[in-house]
């Protein structure tokens, strides 16, 4: 969980205001990735991390025997 | 057919739509009336927490401030949907374990206190006013430009219809109407986007037209970054506001999402724990889709406006600018005298002013898109404002039925609280249409302060009451009202008080109005940490309760009464 917030916090924060200067050079297609990530990506990286969330917490669920059902 | 045809026929159908699902599945019970009896599918939940949570601002405003802010709009696409992620990750489950209808009650019962609870009331009703403002204002402008009616007539109608089917159906007519309100309101967003996606770039996924070529083969961002420059503008992918506000204003957005309390009430609607994780992850998904599309809408709608108008001549100029000039919200103005549109940074030289609160609105006429569109967009923009609206007046009616009514006077029977409830939803319509008539702003931006106010109020005091067993009643009362007053205050100051000040100069270390929602947060947090280790721990019983909400088994039986 750490782990998916420190993404969480390192693709908002990071990619798309701290080092947007930065990222600005590298150019996919027709957009700069700072942009992008600011735009679109970050908002697909918040999905993905939900989702890693909710197989992650149903695993440990199970683990130590605490699901539903 | 005429657009005003195609929207009365597109607008009324919905509508009946909506009313249909509201009486097929009226509440009967109490429990129903709050949170659907909790036997909503996740995938449905999804649904509806997206649809009460894209409001007014995400599905009007949105799109128009990004077209003319570029670069800093970001704020608002990571903030409301990174809030998601905090909302999912560290509260949806917690509080549904924990099985209370609202969070004022969770507060009550974790602070182990009536002035706690009352406080989070206070707090709660204070931010739903704030934003079903908001939402008002929205259904008044679309009804105001599409039916042909001043705007307060707007506002009334709207007020019938959310009042309608939030008070007769409760949660559960609100989930299903929803739901529908979610199809409706993406299906509606989406169709002009691809229209215009493919007009301008070819491609038909407005995500990948962002970043498409226009027809003469530069990047559609680099020829929008030239044009916007020439006319004086800031390049549209180059920010403008201060690292720091930037920053700010991304996590109070954040963290407001995450304690709105309409959007928690949500988490309370699905069976098990593990369908509240679930339903938050679809939630996100469905909004994701709106939520990429609307900056592939503002690059595209800048570009065409300024494409069709600037240096036009005022006889060639479009058909919307005049029909939009009848709503005040755009205006035309030949200072030089040449004929011509000058649209430019220099507000001296400017001669065109557009309301950003029309952009999306005004795109499917911008791009001369067939009349039904106009009229679907219309439609979308409705549901978007009134799946907000009845879920934030559902919020506003249990927290003065169960939360002060209950808590004072345990006896009252269900029927009287169901009436109460009944009651406070009508008065908080009629005075949600006085502040859709006489708004303090734009729709996205009161919205961005109710964001604040959630954020300083409520997320620090739900999270610490989760992940914390030493934090008691006092530090989490005092921690709420200070957060809250020093946001409130902030806000107030710099746009009622003295207006004029609300410059860069005069903020605290330049953070705007809308970004001082996380200092209050930060400010919560600290008082409320000092406080607690300075006054007695909270009693066994509770600290039990904490540790067990931490372990999902069992949350079906918490939710009974």
């Amino acid at each position: 969980m750490a782990i998916l917030l420190t993404i969480w916090f390192l693709v908002s924060f990071g990619c798309g205001i701290l080092f947007v200067e930065e990222l600005n050079q590298i150019r996919i297609g027709g957009y700069k990735l700072g942009f992008w990530f600011a735009q679109q990506g970050s908002i697909f990286t918040f999905i993905l991390i939900i989702f890693a969330y909710v197989y992650r917490m149903n695993q440990l669920d199970k683990e130590f025997d605490v699901d539903e059902e | 057919m005429e657009i005003l045809t195609w929207t009365y026929i597109l607008v009324g159908f919905t509508f009946a739509l909506y009313i249909g699902i509201a009486i097929w599945s009226r509440a009967a019970s109490t429990k129903e009336f709050y949170t659907a009896g909790g036997g909503v599918s996740p995938l449905a939940n999804g649904m509806a927490t997206a649809a009460d949570w894209m409001s007014a601002a995400s599905f009007i405003s949105m799109a128009g401030i990004i077209a003319f802010a570029g670069y800093d709009g970001s704020v608002y696409l990571m903030g409301w949907t990174g809030g998601y992620v905090l909302l999912a990750l560290l509260l949806a489950p917690y509080l549904r374990k924990f099985g209370k209808f609202t969070v004022p009650d969770f507060v009550g019962d974790r602070y182990y206190s009536k002035g706690a609870k009352v406080v989070a009331v206070i707090c709660a009703l204070f931010v739903s006013f704030t934003y079903v403002a908001g939402q008002m204002r929205g259904v008044g402008i679309v009804f105001s430009r599409y039916l042909e009616v001043p705007i307060e007539w707007g506002v009334i109608i709207g007020m019938c219809i959310v009042f309608f089917y939030a008070v007769l159906g409760g949660m559960k007519g609100i989930t299903y109407t929803q739901v529908a309100q979610y199809c409706v309101l993406i299906f509606a967003y989406m169709v002009p986007a691809i229209f215009i996606s493919m007009q301008l770039t070819g491609n038909p996924i407005p995500q990948l037209g962002l970043g498409g070529e226009v027809a003469d083969g530069t990047a559609l961002l680099d020829k929008l970054d030239g044009v916007l420059a020439e006319l004086g503008f800031n390049e549209y992918t180059e920010g403008r506001k201060g690292l720091v506000d930037v920053l700010m204003i991304t996590l109070a957005l954040m963290v407001g999402t995450a304690g709105l309390p309409h959007v928690i009430v949500r988490f309370f609607t699905v069976p098990r724990v593990k369908d509240a994780r679930l339903s938050a992850g679809y939630a996100l998904i469905f909004i994701a889709i709106l939520y990429t599309t609307a900056p592939a809408i503002a690059a595209f709608g800048i570009y065409n406006t300024i494409d069709s108008t600037s240096e036009t001549a005022l006889e060639d100029l479009p058909p919307w600018i005049s029909t939009w000039q009848k709503t005040d919200l755009i205006q035309v103005d030949d200072k030089n005298g040449d004929g011509k549109i000058q649209y430019v940074a220099d507000a001296e030289a400017n001669e065109l002013t557009i309301d950003r609160d029309i952009m999306v609105l005004a795109s499917p006429e911008i791009a001369q898109l067939p009349n039904w569109v106009v009229g679907l967009v219309a439609a979308g923009a409705m549901a978007a404002a009134l799946s907000t609206a009845a879920g934030l007046l559902l919020v506003i009616s249990t927290s003065v039925s169960r939360d002060l009514f209950k808590t004072f006077q345990p006896e009252i029977s269900e029927k009287k609280e169901l009436r109460i409830a009944r009651i406070s939803a009508a008065c908080a319509v009629i005075i949600a249409g006085y502040f859709g008539v006489n708004p303090p702003g734009f729709v996205a931006q009161v919205v961005a302060f109710a964001f604040g106010l959630a954020a300083a109020s409520f997320f620090p005091v739900i999270i610490m009451g989760i992940f914390s067993t030493r934090i008691n009643k006092e530090g989490a009362i005092v921690g709420m009202i200070t957060g809250m007053l020093f946001t409130a205050g902030y806000i107030v100051y710099f746009k009622f008080i003295s207006p004029e000040l609300n410059t860069a100069e005069n903020w605290l270390f330049g953070i705007s109005p809308e970004g001082i929602g996380s200092i209050g947060m930060f400010i919560n947090f600290l008082i409320c940490g000092i406080v607690s280790h300075l006054t007695p721990p909270p009693p066994q019983s509770v600290r039990d309760m904490i540790s067990d909400i931490r372990v999902p088994r069992g949350a079906g039986k918490a939710t009974k009464f």
